[in-house]
């Protein structure tokens, strides 16, 4: 066995080295928080993700859209699961565009749980023109777009800061810490008591980006906690089939030679 | 080989067999003696199949949901990851399963570097195996465009960019192979179709692959031919065959850890954002395992000659089974060529970390002097090496000792397989 | 040949190895098939609403639902009692027509002919309901197979009334 091991700790060892060099970009370290879905067996935190859609509602969403997301998803296990209830309301407040109707016109109706989230705007150019030239990114898999992930949408929310006296900004640009070049268009979106939680929680800077932030993780990854509980019982099955075959293996090769 | 006697036990498989000698070629299969000696790094061949297998079946289901348009490639990625029914794992098995088949592949080439397996009479066997790996490249090359991320987009552009360096005609053949003036959606459809075509044509490579393989029989670690069965030989059924399937075990519980726990390491942040011809990342690296022929393209400072050298760099392995004039197969018995081998690993490596970096400074240094011995180790080390190397002697058998009291084979093969 | 000696050790841990790998294969191939199943996109778009307030006597329309038509049919008081009229025995698939039109007036059923999944014809065939022309099954004002190689009737799918001008199907 001496020699699987160290083929294996070989590959895995490269496999790193590899790896960490291609993401060995950001300069300044991120801050991190204790995400609930890092881990083999991580989950999302339930009461964190309905805050962090409420944060994205009623923060995030007059700009930036989340065109992959669905109101469905909203009341779907493994996400912020809101009761299907709570689901079709949240819903039927957003106003869609269908049609045409029989008289050949567009009408607008109540969204429902089979729609996708509403974007702000209409087209990407509405967009652009809306927010100084700048255009808003779409929300759905932004955490996986981003080196950092998390860790970084999370700092990115948090980095906003004076700038060093030496830089003089352009107007409708601000500092913030982690942004690469330390420009960004988008103005610091989170302060203190900027909304009031429907559970009671105290909505301080820190709370309501780690909510937003893990909201926007559920979102690039809908299916994470059915990932780790699937891996999780393939990587024993396969641990518990290879020691089988091993050992039939051991039995076969003793017929004719004592190692294998 | 033995199957040239197999009888077939009922009539009715007699009556098959003589028309069609499928039940032949399974006996053949089976009984095909393999050398007892084979260690782990001879189980690749099998996960590679595995690894191909796997990539056209999920490739295929894959293939059910995906939109080839350049407005819609992209959303239905998103489509297979958020609504098809484990469609996440689908695409996760896919994605990593590329990376996976290329770490099977270079386990399976070095292996090969180590033990001499290309030198003769295997010559065909190793060249066949480098028209899968180019094959394979172009196919991983295609995949990665599909998703319509940017790193697909501009990939695309910069590969196809390679061929304008040719003179003259640069310009009509990128032209031909975008469909118009730049990567659009011509490209992606074609890149569509091909990526679905050459999987196909690697298979049937692969079956080549094998049947040259069995011609002369296995290399194995002490390299010394064993075509017949003898008490150096057993049966691939079932010992090889248990023996690979224990190592492609091993293989998929890293290949799952990365599947389940870390499906998106191998990849890069900006394929998630939908591609845009207007912005290019900041920062451009093609897929791990590209990036050796990557370093070694901007390592030269000319154009036509940076691409020139990389095709070279695939080139020079083709030839490898004339470059390398030693007679003995195996590093075992081939001190300097063993110190050799590491060296031009170590190289690989160092290629595959400059390719990662910014070309610039000394990265840049660093990834010439690597490019540079890479040739120089096939180019020059490999045939003057061949002729003024001092072998050890070579045992007749893996179960005999060498006359003339050199090394026992029992205690090579322990030294081979711990060391 | 240590394992003749013990045989009942080997025959376990081969037969262990086998059903457990048996269990693995069939284990990876369920996600292959199951992709092929309606995804949860499709299964969401569950209903369809349809105003019906423009729909005269003895009319019909086809709406589509599920990517499938469905008729919506106001039925004449003569075709309500031609279809009442008839007697259970006769039928081939024996259902009220109570059952079917809950509201007598509006007939709202799946425009699928239950033998191979052609669309029937309106006001067509022997029983002055539907015709299917591909393999000639005759149904009648209820959307009951009387005559042809369909098996069974015209399916209902679940509606409901929002309000005298509105159907929701599904």
């Amino acid at each position: 066995m001496k020699h699987i091991t160290k083929s294996i700790s070989f590959l895995f060892l490269f496999l790193i080295f590899i790896s960490q060099n291609v993401f060995s970009e950001e300069k300044k370290k991120l801050l991190n928080t204790d995400w609930s879905f890092k881990g083999y067996f991580g989950k999302f935190d339930r009461a964190s993700l309905q805050r962090g859609y409420q944060v994205y509602a009623e923060v995030c969403a007059s700009c930036h859209s989340i065109s992959y997301l669905s109101y469905r998803n909203l009341a779907e296990e493994g996400g912020p699961e809101f009761s299907a209830e709570q689901a079709k309301a949240i819903a039927a407040s957003f106003e869609v565009i269908d049609g045409p109707n029989d008289d050949g016109e567009m009408f607008t109706r109540p969204a429902k749980l089979s729609d996708k989230f509403v974007n702000p705007y209409q087209n990407d150019k509405e967009a652009m023109a809306s927010n100084g030239g700048a255009y808003p990114p779409d929300l759905s898999v932004i955490v996986k777009a981003r080196g950092g992930g998390a860790d970084y949408i999370y700092s990115l929310l948090l980095g906003y800061d004076d700038p060093p006296s030496d830089t003089i900004l352009d107007s409708g640009v601000y500092y913030n810490a982690y942004m690469y070049g330390n420009n960004i268009k988008m103005p610091k979106p989170l302060s203190d008591g900027q909304l009031e939680y429907y559970d009671g929680t105290e909505a301080t800077e820190e709370q309501m980006a780690k909510d937003v932030t893990n909201f926007l993780a559920w979102a690039a990854e809908p299916h994470l906690e059915a990932r780790h509980k699937i891996g999780f019982k393939v990587i024993i099955y396969l641990i518990i089939i290879s020691i089988l075959v091993y050992l039939s293996m051991r039995r076969l090769w003793s017929r004719i030679e004592p190692d294998v | 080989m033995s199957d040239h006697n197999y009888v077939p036990s009922t009539k009715l498989a007699k009556w098959f067999n003589d028309r069609l000698p499928l039940l032949s070629l399974s006996a053949h299969l089976r009984e095909y003696p393999t050398p007892k000696n084979l260690n782990y790094w001879w189980t690749f061949g099998g996960i590679l199949t595995f690894c191909l297998i796997t990539q056209i079946v999920t490739g295929i289901v894959l293939a059910m949901h995906y939109v080839a348009h350049t407005d819609l490639a992209f959303a239905s990625v998103e489509h297979i990851m958020r609504d098809v029914n484990y469609g996440w794992l689908l695409r996760y098995f896919h994605a990593n399963g590329a990376s996976m088949f290329f770490l099977a592949v270079y386990v399976h080439i070095f292996r090969a570097l180590y033990y001499g397996s290309y030198k003769s009479p295997r010559e065909v066997i190793w060249i066949i195996g480098m028209i899968i790996y180019f094959l394979m490249m172009m196919t991983a090359f295609m995949g990665y465009v599909l998703p319509w991320g940017q790193m697909s987009f501009w990939a695309a552009t910069v590969i196809t960019n390679l061929f304008s360096a040719v003179p003259l005609i640069g310009e009509s053949i990128t032209n031909w192979l975008w469909g118009g003036f730049a990567v659009d959606n011509p490209t992606l459809t074609r890149f569509y179709a091909l990526h679905y075509l050459l999987p196909f044509l690697i298979f049937g490579l692969v079956i080549l692959h094998i049947w040259a393989l069995h011609v002369p029989g296995n290399n194995n670690p002490i390299g010394i031919e064993l075509k017949k069965p003898s008490k150096d030989t057993v049966p691939f059924h079932p010992y090889i065959v248990i023996k690979d399937l224990f190592a492609l075990l091993l293989f998929l519980i890293v290949f799952a850890f990365f599947v389940f726990y870390a499906p998106n390491i191998l990849g890069h942040a900006d394929n998630y954002i939908e591609a845009n011809p207007m912005v290019t990342p900041n920062h451009i690296v093609p897929e791990w395992y590209l990036l050796p022929f990557y370093a070694i393209l901007r390592s030269v400072p000319d154009k036509l000659l940076g691409v020139i050298a990389m095709f070279a760099s695939i080139f020079v392995l083709v030839i490898l089974p004339w470059l390398d004039t030693s007679k003995v197969k195996s590093a075992i018995f081939r001190p300097l060529y063993k110190q050799f081998y590491w060296i031009l690993v170590l190289d690989v490596l160092v290629l595959g970390y400059m390719g990662a970096m910014p070309a610039e400074g000394t990265y840049l240094l660093i990834a010439r002097v690597a490019t540079t011995y890479y040739f120089v180790h096939f180019l020059i080390i490999l045939p003057v090496l061949g002729k003024k190397e001092k072998t050890l002697p070579v045992p007749s058998s893996i179960m005999e000792p060498v006359l003339g009291g050199s090394p026992n084979p029992n205690t090579i093969k322990k030294k081979e397989l711990y060391s | 040949m240590s394992d003749q000696k013990k045989p009942k050790r080997r025959d376990f841990l081969f037969t262990a190895s086998y059903a457990i790998g048996a269990v693995g294969v069939g284990a990876s191939i369920w996600p292959l098939v199951d992709q092929m199943n309606p995804d949860k996109s499709v299964k969401a778009l569950a209903s369809t609403e349809v105003d019906v307030s423009s729909i005269e006597p003895g009319k019909s329309i086809t709406v589509l639902w599920r990517g499938k038509p469905v008729f919506i049919k106001r039925r004449t008081q003569q075709e309500i009692e031609e279809a009442r009229a008839v007697k259970l025995d006769d039928l081939k698939h024996p259902e009220k027509d109570e059952d079917r039109a809950k509201d007598p007036e509006w007939l709202v059923m799946l425009g699928v002919c239950t033998h191979l999944g052609c669309v029937p014809l309106g006001d067509k065939g022997e029983y002055n309901g539907w015709f299917c022309p591909c393999h000639g099954s005759h149904y009648d004002t209820s959307g009951r197979i009387r005559k042809g190689p369909a098996p069974t009737n015209l399916e209902i799918p679940k509606y409901e009334f929002v309000n005298s001008n509105t159907i929701i199907i599904g």
